[in-house]
């Protein structure tokens, strides 16, 4: 029985190549492995290799011949044994070659799902009972002793978490708690130890990764979303990455431009990571805690000169916040102000000073970038018809312009004014300090944003 | 090794050998796409180091990785479906060549960033030592690999806390189309690791013979609690980096004298001879991993290409 030789695809790409030249004649025995014939694509000149054995009975495309479609048969081979036999030939027709294949299924079968954002419309805030005023370092480091002491799957690691007690301070007493195998000090190698620490979240552990701060998570970035953002994708599946990455995020005080960086709008980015930036005590303690026990890889994106504030926080043993969830900080009616992490704090200072000039600001702090709680703020600016954003980091695909577009996309018959964007200037962070100040988003900045369009 | 383990040996080998061949036919014919990456040639490394394993340790690597899987015990027709990218494959089509993992048979991936396996299996390894349990995490990675910055940072951090983990080195000789005469500074990549106390063994990684005494050596000092072992396997691909390889960096006499001189299976076949196994036996082999591997194919050719909706499955574990 002759089975016929196909015309290879050699690349992800190729559709068709040159027949360069044959290197077997008609009648020569062929083994698996023999280099038959030589083509050319665009890319290189290839060998092709016989996969099948016997006698060469035809040659059915001579050589120099150009534009030779994949999957044409270009010979035949007369005989072997029989047992290693080639492709069938209908099959190979009714594969289409690589670049061409068509989708089997139309576009409209898969609605694109808003799995950035959920539409659903807001809930009232749980009220947790009694509070008291604790500082946002104590906050993050009750959740992490809250969450060790009920899963001895969590664990803490990264620089100078353990001995040290921590770079900020934040694992203060956490390892004579729970001891050197729960609280490891790491050696200053974040692409190695973020590495390791997802492979022991394939496995089911649960850590929780310190970056001292985010500037020092770029070394790890490709650990962060080649491999624990999109490992359960790639698995169909099978096994995740149930791990937190926290750490101050953002300008601290004149520390210069490779420590002040804002990376908000890089992780919200990505599918397969879930990125939160608490502001208050309250924030901190329940966003950290449900980030703990979330069993997907989630970012927390801390702020270094918040970390001292107090803040009134609830004392109920079991005080989670929902990642997803915004908080109306302050309700108004004329203007919709967005904001999260340290410049919740601006935007209310800006709402205190608006509110003497008889303008009444609603004040929003998104708690979670990702997903975003767009209903939330679609909400708010249905009732205000106006939008101002508020980020310290830098304006170009910002989150800004993500929330933007989403009230064009949500609400834009409701809109009586263009959304207006409070954001870090496009500039390296300097040094000097009246140059840092006057980088970064102040109070008046707001309010003159706000006055711009009511 | 005594007749059975040889036989089981070049089962094992063997099956990978026609699967990686089929796989090649299939991308010729346009059914698998994008890269495709074949292990002929190398097959006694992962078949010798899987023989020294036991339940519950762990595999991991690079992205030519379907002989890995095959010798954990994933099923060949699930690999292969992944390959033709359908529903029944490991990942639901969603992975690819590059990307299928095996909670089950401890197979942690098919990565496809050079290098960034080797801190990984680390972390396997750490889940080891955290848990308290005597398995290892075996971590492959090439020799091309071997030169990235994690892989030191990552034997840093395994001897320091000396953590159950044997990296294995697959020295093929080319990262691509680099020799690694051209990017290695290191002339005994075995001595990788001195720096940080890492003992290292230089293995003849075409004897499948040679490949599982180094392993056994190296996973039982893992096994007592003495950190990591690193093993450099002598090895050689037959085939081009992926399938659009122009093969312009080597001479085709060179393979052809790998091929003909140093063969994995050729020389365990020769062993089983020479312990009096007769051909029919053998043919047997042949035969049965033939039907499997065509059996796969068929397969990974008939089964329905994966749902639309999966495209939205899997972004998050909703919890």
């Amino acid at each position: 029985m002759a089975t016929q030789i196909l015309m290879p695809a050699l690349s992800p790409t190729m559709t068709e190549g040159k027949l360069a030249r044959w290197l077997k004649k008609v009648g020569e025995e062929i083994k698996a492995g023999d280099v038959i014939a030589e083509i050319e694509t665009d890319k290189a000149t290839m060998e092709v290799e016989a996969v099948d054995e016997g006698k060469l009975s035809s040659i059915l495309v001579e050589e120099g011949t150009e534009g030779v479609a994949v999957n044409t048969p270009i010979a035949e081979i007369g005989g072997g044994d029989g047992a290693a036999a080639a492709p069938v030939p209908q099959k190979a027709e009714s594969a289409p070659p690589v670049m061409e294949a068509p989708p089997k299924s139309t576009p409209q079968a898969v609605a694109p799902l808003p799995i950035a954002a959920s539409a659903a419309t807001p809930e009232p805030e749980k009220d947790w009972g009694p509070t008291k005023a604790i500082t946002v370092r104590e906050a993050l480091r009750d959740a992490m002793a809250m969450e060790m002491r009920a899963d001895g799957d969590v664990f803490l690691m990264g620089e100078e978490v353990a001995q040290y007690q921590g770079a900020y301070k934040i694992s203060q007493g956490l390892l004579d708690e729970f001891g050197p195998r729960r609280v490891i000090d790491t050696p200053i190698t974040e692409h190695g130890f973020t590495g390791m620490a997802v492979g022991a979240a394939m496995t089911g552990l649960k850590p929780i990764v310190e970056f001292m701060t985010f500037n020092f998570a770029m070394q790890a970035i490709d650990q962060i979303i080649n491999s624990a953002a999109k490992t359960l994708y790639m698995s169909g599946g099978q096994m995740g990455a149930p791990i937190t990455f926290r750490g101050p995020n953002g300008a601290a005080s004149r520390v210069g431009a490779q420590h002040s960086q804002c990376y908000a709008s890089w992780y919200a980015h990505c599918p397969g990571l879930k990125v939160v930036a608490p502001w208050s005590s309250a924030d901190a303690l329940g966003l950290l805690r449900a980030a703990i026990r979330d069993p997907n890889p989630v970012i927390v994106l801390e702020n270094e000169i918040l970390y001292g504030h107090s803040f009134e926080c609830p004392t109920a043993d079991d005080f989670v916040l929902p990642i997803g969830k915004a908080k109306i900080e302050r309700p108004g009616e004329h203007v919709t102000i967005v904001a999260f992490s340290i410049m919740v704090g601006v935007a209310l200072q800006a709402a205190e000073a608006l509110a003497e000039q008889g303008i009444s600001a609603e004040v929003i702090n998104l708690r979670s970038l990702r997903p975003l709680d767009t209903a939330t703020i679609v909400e708010s600016v249905k009732k205000t018809s106006r939008l101002v954003t508020v980020e310290e980091g830098w304006p170009f695909a910002g989150i800004g312009a993500e929330i933007a577009m989403q009230i064009m996309e949500h609400c834009f018959d409701w809109l009586d004014a263009p959304p207006v964007r409070v954001h870090g200037l496009d500039v390296p962070l300097p040094y000097a300090a009246n140059l840092e100040k006057l980088a970064l988003p102040q109070v008046s900045w707001v309010v003159d944003a706000v006055r711009k369009i009511v | 090794m005594g007749k059975d383990d040889l036989l089981r040996a070049y089962h094992d080998m063997l099956l990978i050998r026609r699967f990686e061949e089929k796989a090649g036919q299939l991308y010729g014919m346009g059914l698998i796409g994008g890269f495709c990456h074949l292990y002929i040639g190398q097959e006694a490394v992962v078949v010798g180091v899987q023989a020294a394993l036991k339940p519950g340790d762990q595999v991991i690597t690079s992205y030519r990785d379907h002989g890995h899987m095959l010798a954990t015990g994933m099923e060949a027709r699930g690999v292969m479906a992944e390959l033709t990218g359908r529903s029944t494959g490991y990942s639901h089509g969603k992975g690819g060549s590059m990307h299928m993992f095996s909670k089950a048979k401890g197979f942690y991936g098919g990565h496809g960033i050079v290098g960034a396996q080797v801190s990984i299996g680390t972390g396997l390894g750490f889940s080891n030592w955290y848990r308290g349990t005597d398995n290892v995490s075996v971590t492959y990675f090439g020799e091309g690999a071997s030169n990235q910055g994690q892989v030191f940072e990552s034997f840093n951090l395994a001897a320091l806390m000396k953590l159950p983990v044997v990296f294995v080195i697959e020295n093929n000789r080319y990262g691509m189309g680099t020799s690694v005469e051209r990017a290695s500074a290191s002339k005994d990549l075995s001595k990788n690791g001195a720096a940080w106390g890492i003992p290292g063994l230089q293995v003849d990684g075409m004897s499948v013979v040679a490949v599982k005494e180094a392993a056994e050596q190296a996973i039982a000092h893992c096994r007592a609690g003495k950190g990591p072992f690193l093993l450099e396997m002598k090895t050689y691909r037959y085939r081009g980096h992926s399938m659009s390889d122009p093969a312009k960096y080597r001479t085709r006499e060179e393979v052809q004298k790998m091929r003909s001189e140093r063969d994995c299976i050729e020389s365990v076949h020769h062993l089983l001879t020479e312990q009096g196994v007769d051909e029919a036996e053998i043919k047997k082999i042949d035969d049965a991993v033939k039907a499997v591997v065509q059996e796969a194919a068929d397969f990974a050719q008939s089964s329905p290409e994966p749902d639309p909706k999966e495209l939205w499955t899997d972004i998050l574990v909703e919890a």
